[in-house]
């Protein structure tokens, strides 16, 4: 393979949007057709209803008007129904660190003891199984009327959807310690519990960690949906509010943004990741 | 009659056979001894059990039935008593090669400082000429270095006695010559009791006192003891010089070729007592079973004897 330059794939990418926002901005140009309705009713519409030429769908420059708008005073505060995007999302990334951190709590350890202990594996492989592919949002009611508090629920539905990817490579990364390396702690006599903290933990750290990515992604996919439900506050609510007010812009703008915050979130846990990475 | 410092008594090693079928006996009946500072070498062919009887040793296995006896004191688990270099050399990859042998030495002296412990592993990293390698992740080190980490940190918990699971066996010829000429001085001027699997021949030849042959398994047994009588101050580029040297390598080379297939108790030997067999004399290379042999006779004088009439 030839090597490429460095700058070719960056060049292309941006090549790839430029078609991307050229397609997108040809296809929601408004095309002022002839007025078909009375003029004095169409001057009540606007001339796009009267039309019948164009659909609320904005174009590329509208969206990219909005998204600036929204960079320059994202934490305003005019009301419950209307505050800025940064605000909404700070809550969202708030819920779902609350929620994931409180999963990692519970599944890390309870991953170990699983991974230790093939009794403790085969005895509640069953409830996992069943419990895993549950969908998050299926707690909610259950949540909602028990907890009573729907801030809580959400970060509870976050718990329970971050849990089990941890909680399962947790345990798969513990029980695929080499035994070579518990061998060398036997026959050094290290305890159990120096054991466990330097030579299991660092072994199963690559992969807890790739379970906890996984988890963060999916609790970052879940909380717009929770919060589409619970509402309130968060980035989800503010879709469905902006659904609500048929401003598809600020849908676009959200979508933008949520994209962008899934993408730190993960880059930071592969971060973290390669930190406890090692080479065999 | 005194006690070997490590008495191996009755070894056997059975699975239990599944579905209906017999057991599946891998060693049966193993007894050796090796006394304090003694290297011995253990040869045979795959799957006659050695890993599994060095295992024991470590307390990293247990036997079907048997048992070990080392200083007096039964073996049960692992011990700090018994340093191991593994086959695999089995280093820990997220720590550095300093990390490594300060993981033992912390484990072996937990009331030494820090700096203690660092000071004693690069003494020991240093003696199997690491000592500019110490911050080295294993991942950055060659075969060879790694597996002298994994002999430092054995050596480094200054156990009484050392087990080496076939620790060159993935090395290349020339790293092999190597390290087998630092192990051999290591081993000479510490005076460590060793107990070494290897399937090489000359390795056996160059660093043991005595080799321990064994026969293929299942019912695999210690079919002779091989006594090296050359002196102990051998080099690897001296030894092939000695005349003792073919005849032992011949004698062993003939029993993995040919013997070791079809051994089954020759001579009806007793498992308690293997012949003590000394190729590299003359007229020692037939079996000279101890027991057997009259009291009065010059083949059952302690071994000193033997050794200093080859001399």
């Amino acid at each position: 393979m030839k090597p490429t330059s460095f700058w070719a794939a960056p060049i292309l990418s941006l090549l790839f949007f430029a078609a991307f926002v050229g397609v997108w901005h040809f296809s929601t140009q408004q095309t002022l057709g002839e007025v078909t309705v009375d003029p004095e009713y169409a001057a009540l519409i606007g001339a796009q209803a009267a039309t019948g030429g164009q659909s609320a769908m904005p174009g590329p420059l509208d969206v990219g008007a909005k998204l600036w708008e929204h960079i320059r005073d994202p934490f305003y505060d005019r009301g419950t129904n209307d505050k800025g995007i940064g605000t909404q999302l700070i809550y969202s990334i708030g819920r779902v660190l609350i929620g994931f951190a409180l999963a990692a709590l519970v599944a890390i350890p309870l991953g170990f003891v699983i991974g230790m202990s093939p009794l403790i594996y085969k005895a509640l492989d069953p409830f996992i199984q069943v419990l895993k592919p549950i969908s998050p949002l299926a707690w909610m009611p259950l949540a909602l009327y028990t907890i009573k508090d729907s801030n809580i629920s959400a970060v509870f539905v976050i718990f329970i959807c971050s849990l089990w990817p941890m909680l399962v490579n947790t345990a798969f990364g513990v029980a695929s310690v080499r035994k070579d390396w518990l061998n060398v702690a036997r026959t050094l006599e290290v305890s159990s519990l120096r054991t466990a903290f330097q030579v299991i933990l660092p072994a199963a750290a690559p992969t807890i960690m790739t379970g906890m990515r996984i988890s963060v992604g999916i609790a970052w996919l879940v909380i717009v949906a929770a919060e589409m439900l619970v509402g309130g506050t968060g980035i989800g609510y503010f879709v469905w509010n902006e659904w609500n007010n048929l401003s598809i812009t600020n849908i676009i703008t959200a979508i933008l943004l949520i994209g962008l915050v899934g993408m730190m979130l993960d880059t930071l846990l592969a971060q973290l990741a390669r930190a406890v990475t090692y080479k065999e | 009659m005194s006690q070997p410092f490590l008495k191996i008594e009755g070894l056997t090693k059975r699975f239990a056979g599944t579905g209906g079928s017999p057991d599946f006996t891998v060693f049966e009946n193993i007894f050796f001894g090796i006394e304090k500072g003694e290297f011995a070498c253990i040869v045979g062919h795959s799957g006659c059990g050695k890993t599994t009887i060095l295992n024991v040793l470590a307390g990293l296995d247990e036997a079907t039935e048997g048992g070990v006896v080392m200083g007096g004191r039964e073996i049960a688990g692992p011990s700090l008593e018994r340093g191991v270099v593994f086959q695999s050399h089995a280093l820990l990859p997220w720590l550095s090669a300093l990390g490594n042998v300060a993981f033992g030495v912390r484990s072996r002296w937990p009331r030494w400082s820090s700096k203690e412990i660092e000071a004693h592993s690069v003494r020991y990293l240093e003696m199997v000429g690491l000592g500019a390698a110490l911050h080295k992740k294993p991942a950055e080190l060659s075969g060879g270095m790694k597996q002298r980490v994994g002999i430092a940190r054995a050596f480094a918990i200054e156990p009484k006695m050392l087990l080496l699971d076939e620790p060159f066996g993935a090395l290349d010829a020339l790293t092999r010559g190597t390290i087998q000429d630092e192990l051999l001085s290591i081993v000479q001027a510490t005076h460590q009791t060793v107990f070494m699997i290897t399937h090489d021949v000359d390795e056996a030849i160059l660093l043991a006192d005595k080799v321990l042959l064994m026969s293929n398994g299942p019912y695999a047994k210690i079919a002779e003891i091989v006594e090296i009588t050359m002196p102990r101050d051998r080099t690897r580029a001296t030894v092939h010089h000695d005349p003792q040297y073919y005849r032992i390598r011949n004698h062993l080379v003939d029993f993995l070729v040919n013997r070791s297939k079809t051994y089954a108790g020759e001579q009806g030997d007793d498992p308690v007592h293997p012949p003590i067999v000394r190729p590299g004399l003359d007229g020692g290379a037939r079996v000279v079973p101890l027991t057997k042999t009259p009291a009065t006779s010059n083949q059952a004088s302690p071994e000193p004897a033997l050794r200093n009439a080859s001399n």
